[in-house]
């Protein structure tokens, strides 16, 4: 199991298109993505559980991942996370 | 004649004939099925079906109104792909052994309810979404195509809500305008309208069973207001309006998107002065750089008591997200002299203009200020937000606001409530702070000249004083002079410099206030395309 944190900055925060994004990246991987803000928690392969999260920007989120290829997907999302929010 | 109130979602005015949009009432029925499988593959079948609408949908969109508006349709088909969503439709068919249509629309609800509860208003926004896509789905399994809509002449399209596939499904060139009875400013068909340049009204209360296709009506988006068989004198000078509106629009045309830089090469930033919230449609309209002077007044007058920190701060928040990372320079209180708010006991004064007003407030009534700033710093984490203290005269009291936002900050810290830092300037519109404004810029991140204020203590001119105009001189060379100080104090510092009184906005000056090296002029945002204009033809 591996995890990152980061701080949102996107101004809408996590909102509806980036979420869609993010959950078609979730999808190129294996490995369980999941995604916690302290209040939420969320698999970040679906899209309506990770828009309900409501992340907003200013907020701290982990991501954790677990699976066979979870070094390529924590890099994956890591620069995901950092190119879009 | 008969009006409705309605809120306008996009400033405009349209003439012409409504065309009544109603729903296809699909009723959706529970009915008991023998097998589960047969119906969940005919689900998805009709998700299959649904998914290729979007798709056309989205290129039609992308076509018409850009790719970050058509996004949504993308955003649409992926949500009929949740794995949740589509679990909860499978489950529903299987346990129950219901048929799709009840299936689906029972999931709708469920997931168009959970964003409706949610506290941001963006994502309570969504549940129209959700409701959409599961119409969608609905549709198809009864194997009904969209509404054909086809009209000979342009009409005002008048409907209970529109899905935001339907306003773009529409076809553009025959729609006058949007007028709905539910529906909400942050709703994609909102967006899709102003996207659009298309009139929209939104919480029309009227009953659609009254009305017909075919009935002559007027909308206006800047009254907010939705008029049923216009008479003829009203019907003349919605005309008018519509041909200046036009006008408008063509120079907007013009130049939107366009820079504001002499033939030279010499830039200025162009922003807008706002008094409200509502204001910052017409900023966005007239293709504003950001806001250069959000008047804080309006919240503290006309009420009977202070505006609490929340509602400030829901504000300001709003403000800084309409303008999506533009900068919104917001000015502290600035009340006293001619703005009174009775609560505040303010009390009469001799001469009001020279009186108890402003930062001396604030510096006084500590408690009022630091509600403000807190509201501030916390609306910050949403956006570009930057705080202006008007009516400066010395170093002490900028040194007092700095204590004074450091607790504040420290304060939200400690609570972790979020916040932002933020770049904060302070206005220059006294002589005493031109005279300093070499010391000043060491302190401050940027200036903003008051010109109204600094040429009344700069000419001992009281500008309400109709006996006075003889000795009164805009042009002045005193304010003129005081102007090149600050800037050129400002500039040493590394500091950017600009001008938001009326002055800004006066055409026979732009070309000095460009030569001066002044960064930015803030002005009514009706002014805006018009300097652009005039600074695009400076040599």
């Amino acid at each position: 199991m591996k995890s990152f944190t980061y701080v949102i900055k996107d101004e809408l925060g996590i909102h509806a298109r980036p979420a869609g994004m993010l959950v078609k990246e979730a999808k190129n991987f294996q490995s369980t993505i999941t995604i916690d803000n302290g209040l939420k928690k969320a698999d970040a392969s679906k899209l309506m559980a990770v828009m309900s999260m409501g992340v907003k920007c200013g907020q701290t989120v982990t991501v954790t991942v677990e699976g066979e290829d979870e070094e390529a997907a924590l890099n994956g999302i890591q620069s995901f996370f950092e190119n879009n929010l | 004649m008969k009006s409705v109130k309605a809120k306008a979602v996009y400033k405009g005015i349209a003439l012409g004939r409504i065309y009544v949009l109603r729903k296809n009432d699909y009723t959706v029925k529970r009915t008991k099925i023998d097998n589960p499988e047969e119906e969940i593959k005919r689900m998805h079948q009709a998700k299959e079906m649904a998914s290729g609408q979007l798709q056309n949908l989205y290129e039609k969109a992308v076509k018409e109104v850009g790719e970050s508006s058509a996004a949504i349709f993308e955003v649409h088909q992926m949500m009929l792909e949740d794995d949740d969503y589509v679990e909860s439709i499978e489950n529903i068919i299987r346990t129950q052994q219901v048929n799709a249509e009840y299936a689906v629309a029972v999931t709708g609800d469920n997931f168009s309810e959970m964003f409706a509860c949610m506290d941001d208003e963006y994502m309570q926004a969504r549940s129209a979404d959700v409701k959409d896509i599961s119409e969608r789905i609905v549709r198809c399994l009864f194997g009904g195509e969209e509404q054909s809509t086809d009209f000979d002449e342009p009409v005002i399209i008048v409907a209970d809500d529109l899905a935001p596939s339907e306003t773009v499904s529409l076809d553009k060139e025959k729609i006058l305008a949007f007028v709905t009875v539910h529906g909400s400013t942050n709703s994609h068909t909102a967006i899709l309208a102003r996207t659009m340049n298309i009139p929209a009204l939104i919480g029309a209360e009227m009953d659609l069973e009254e009305l017909h296709s075919g009935m002559e009506a007027l909308v206006d988006g800047f009254k907010g207001v939705f008029l049923l068989e216009p008479s003829e004198e009203v019907k003349a000078d919605a005309t008018k309006a519509m041909e200046k509106e036009k006008e408008k629009q063509a120079l907007l045309h013009q130049l939107k998107g366009k820079e504001n830089v002499t033939k030279s090469g010499k830039k200025i930033k162009l922003f807008a002065n706002i008094g409200s919230i509502s204001d910052l449609g017409y900023a966005l309209e007239n293709d504003a750089g950001g806001v250069g002077l959000f008047r804080s007044e309006f919240l503290y007058i006309g009420k009977d008591a202070l505006p609490s920190e929340e509602e400030q701060f829901r504000i300001y928040k709003q403000a800084a997200q309409n303008m999506a990372g533009k900068k919104v320079i917001i000015r502290t209180l600035d009340i006293g002299a001619d703005k009174q708010a009775d609560y505040l006991q303010l009390g009469k004064e001799e001469n009001p203009a020279l009186g108890y007003r402003a930062i001396r407030i604030c510096l006084t009534k500590t408690d009022i200020f630091k509600t403000q700033l807190r509201a501030l710093y916390r609306a910050a984490a949403y956006g570009n937000i930057s705080i202006m203290y008007p009516m400066i005269i010395s170093t002490e009291e900028v040194e007092q606001i700095k204590k004074i936002s450091a607790e504040v900050k420290k304060e939200l810290a400690e609570e972790n409530v979020p916040y932002k830092d933020v770049e904060e300037g302070i206005m220059i519109e006294t002589p005493a702070a031109v005279m300093i404004s070499d010391e000043l810029a060491k302190m401050v991140d940027f200036f903003s000249i008051g010109t109204n204020d600094l040429t009344q203590y700069t000419l001992a001119i009281d500008r309400q004083n109709e006996n006075l105009d003889l000795f009164y001189n805009p042009h002045h060379k005193a304010i003129l002079k005081m102007i090149q100080i600050a800037t050129d104090n400002a500039h040493k510092e590394g500091k950017w410099i600009g001008i938001c009184g009326e002055l800004g906005a006066d055409p026979e000056l732009t070309e000095t206030f460009v030569n001066m090296g002044i960064d930015e002029l803030s002005v009514a945002p009706s002014s805006i395309l018009k300097l652009r204009k005039i600074i695009r033809e400076l040599p």
